[in-house]
């Protein structure tokens, strides 16, 4: 077993947290693109 | 056989990049903003409320990336802004660049396609204009620099306005008015205290090119036109008794403030405490008086 360059470990790990917060933003994006198109129907 | 080193780009940490959008300075935007819809007289359907809010809270960390994008050098030679993540090599310029363009422009669309496309010229307006006028133009060149640059921060009252009515009054202009007047006293009085630090990095704020004299009489006089538009709605009868109380009473204090701080001869920070009175004191300033104007828009309805 090989023990893993602490730099690519970081690298790992900020790609790892960036890649969880986009999934949460894009669901969140389209979670509220949901919820505009309803209020914008019901306003008009 | 060769050996071949391999470097591999450090990814910007999450953190660094919600640095990047200076969330201290964008709470202060959100809330004038929201203060902006809720005292339109149209009712805004709270998701849609809630997506221009978001957006001008987006737009308004978008000006920050790209204002950090590039001052980078300047933060870097300032005590006060060296430690942000692009000045201390946590992130690279592109990075930032290219963050702060794409977060605009999602900022902009979004309130376009979920309020109205006027909201959304001023937002990107409100953007440009602090990124290319007040950035790039105005901050190296001009001790006017926070004057006329002031203006991009007093934007999200007329874009929360716009949000709800797709128009604008006199109401969200004087809100305007008050955040455009109030910015150079709060600038100058923290650019009185961290002086040296503009100084060395060559900008030319108004205590480094005009002297500290100057810069205190200056507060005052900005002061005055500051409480007369904070007042105005009052005896407009854009607002009640309570915002006019409050507005009157917190602008008493703030004159005082900054006649002490005029009345200051001190030449070394540690001896400032007016003038750091005065820059606490104008941020509790404003939360007060939109939150005042908010509360008795609803007493009246």
């Amino acid at each position: 077993m090989t023990e893993e360059d602490p730099v690519l470990q970081e690298i790992r790990r900020r790609q790892r947290a960036r890649a969880l917060i986009m999934a949460i933003g894009l669901f969140a994006f389209v979670a509220l693109i949901y919820f505009i198109t309803i209020a914008k129907m019901v306003v008009n | 056989m060769t050996t071949q080193t391999i470097t591999h780009p450090m990814p910007a940490d999450w953190r660094d990049l919600l640095a990047l959008t200076k969330p201290r300075v964008m709470s202060l935007v959100v809330f004038t903003g929201l203060c902006g819809l809720l005292v339109a007289p149209v009712a805004i359907h709270p998701v849609l409320g809630f997506t221009a809010v978001l957006c001008i809270a987006l737009g308004a960390g978008a000006a920050g990336a790209l204002n950090q994008w590039y001052e980078a050098d300047l933060d870097a030679a300032m005590k006060r802004t060296a430690g942000r993540p692009l000045p201390a090599g946590r992130m690279d310029r592109q990075s930032a660049l290219h963050f702060g363009v794409g977060l605009a422009v999602f900022s902009v669309v979004l309130l376009g396609v979920a309020t109205n496309w006027f909201a959304a010229a001023i937002l990107a307006a409100s953007i440009l204009f602090y990124v290319l006028i007040y950035t790039v133009w105005l901050k190296r060149r001009t001790p006017q620099n926070i004057v006329i640059g002031g203006a991009a921060g007093a934007f999200p009252p007329l874009i929360g306005w716009a949000a709800a009515t797709g128009d604008t009054a006199t109401l969200p202009v004087l809100l305007f008015a008050i955040i455009f007047l109030w910015t150079p006293p709060h600038f100058w009085a923290l650019s009185l205290f961290v002086r040296s630090d503009y100084a060395k990095a060559g900008v030319p704020m108004l205590p480094v090119v005009a002297g500290a004299r100057a810069t205190r009489l200056q507060i005052l006089l900005y002061t005055l036109p500051m409480m007369a538009a904070a007042i105005a709605p009052w005896p407009l009868g854009l607002a009640g008794a309570l915002y006019g109380a409050t507005a009157s009473a917190l602008s008493l204090v703030f004159l005082g403030l900054a006649a002490q701080v005029a009345a200051n001869r001190a030449t070394e920070p540690a001896e400032m405490k007016p003038e750091k009175r005065l820059f606490a004191f104008s941020i509790l300033y404003l939360f007060v008086l939109f939150g005042a104007l908010v509360l008795d828009r609803w007493l009246i309805a």
